[in-house]
């Protein structure tokens, strides 16, 4: 296997991470949906701490996108 | 690749003004630039409404207020007592960032934040400045924090490396989640962009579909300013209160 095709291949398996950023994402609003469901009241405490928690999880999806760039247009 | 795609073009960095001392290149680029816009706009948001400032805002003067407040609300929260100290870095810091990420949201502007130097120097200020203010204020009980309360002995074998490390990591999650988000997402518009330049009247979809994006990407602007600025004010109760 030559090198252009090993890297084609590395970058698609560095985007696996954006599994883990999905399930982070879903885990987040969902809990925030029950939370608001349950206690609609409480909707303004615990809002912030979703987005926080969406900005959070998502960016560690994107962790792998960086290292599947890198891969491919700095090596 | 049949498509003629240049998604990353689009944080070249392009000089403006060459400048050089001896073997450094300091030269005004495009990002300079974007900064330097970012910081006379966010100096005349500030100054210009409450320079006759009135007990009834205006419109401008009100948005000023709305981000003084929204930040003294989160150092308040965030940060706990002791924190009011802190309140204009955390603000420049907040400003700075969300002023760059929306002016890179203007089609063929820069995005300052999508430059992994400009994140990481933000971040590595907040790091070294935070643990100066930790050291400063406690000396060498500071090393407290990387020590957990109640923890049998044998634990603390495994947890102290675990606390250093996610200690001295920080600089680096904190800049690379911001950088990635904003490469992420402008590389996303470009590529969107690209196929609609190359499909012909379906190019309908891609716009579509860039639109939707761009709505996601200012919620994303907004948010990553928030995260950075609240991840700092964490960092400043860590330092100022150990736990």
């Amino acid at each position: 296997m030559d090198l252009a095709s090993a890297k084609m291949i590395g970058a698609g398996l560095a985007c696996i991470a954006l599994v883990g950023a999905g399930v982070g994402i879903g885990n987040v609003f969902s809990a925030l949906i029950s939370a608001v469901a349950r206690n609609p009241a409480a909707q303004p405490q615990v809002q912030p701490f979703a987005f926080l928690g969406f900005a959070l999880a998502e960016a560690t999806g994107l962790f792998g996108l960086a290292i599947a760039f890198l891969i491919l247009f700095v090596f | 690749m049949a498509l003629e795609l240049h998604p990353l073009e689009q944080f070249k960095v392009e000089t403006l003004v060459p400048l050089h001392i001896g073997n450094l290149d300091i030269s005004y680029t495009n990002a300079s630039l974007l900064m330097t816009i970012a910081v006379v706009l966010i100096t005349a948001l500030m100054i210009l409404p409450t320079r006759r400032a009135s007990l009834v805002p205006g419109r401008w003067q009100s948005v000023a207020e709305m981000g003084y407040e929204f930040v003294a609300d989160m150092v308040e929260t965030n940060a706990g007592h002791g924190a009011e100290a802190y309140f204009p870095f955390v603000f420049s810091l907040f400003m700075f960032v969300l002023l760059s990420n929306f002016l890179g949201l203007i089609p063929y502007s820069y995005t300052v934040t999508s430059q992994i130097i400009v994140t990481f120097a933000l971040a590595a200020v907040v790091f070294v400045g935070v643990t100066i203010v930790g050291i400063a204020k406690h000396g060498t009980h500071f090393l407290r924090l990387f020590v957990p309360e109640g923890v049998p002995v044998l634990l603390l074998v495994l947890l102290v490396p675990i606390e250093l490390l996610s200690y001295f990591i920080r600089p680096f999650t904190l800049s690379i989640r911001l950088f990635a988000n904003m490469l992420a997402g402008h590389t996303m518009l470009a590529i969107f962009g690209g196929f609609a330049a190359s499909v012909g009247f379906l190019a309908i979809f891609p716009v579509a579909l860039d639109v939707a994006i761009m709505a996601l990407e200012v919620l994303v602007a907004a948010l990553q300013a928030y995260v950075f600025a609240i991840l700092t004010c964490l960092y400043l109760r860590d330092a100022l209160h150990l736990h």
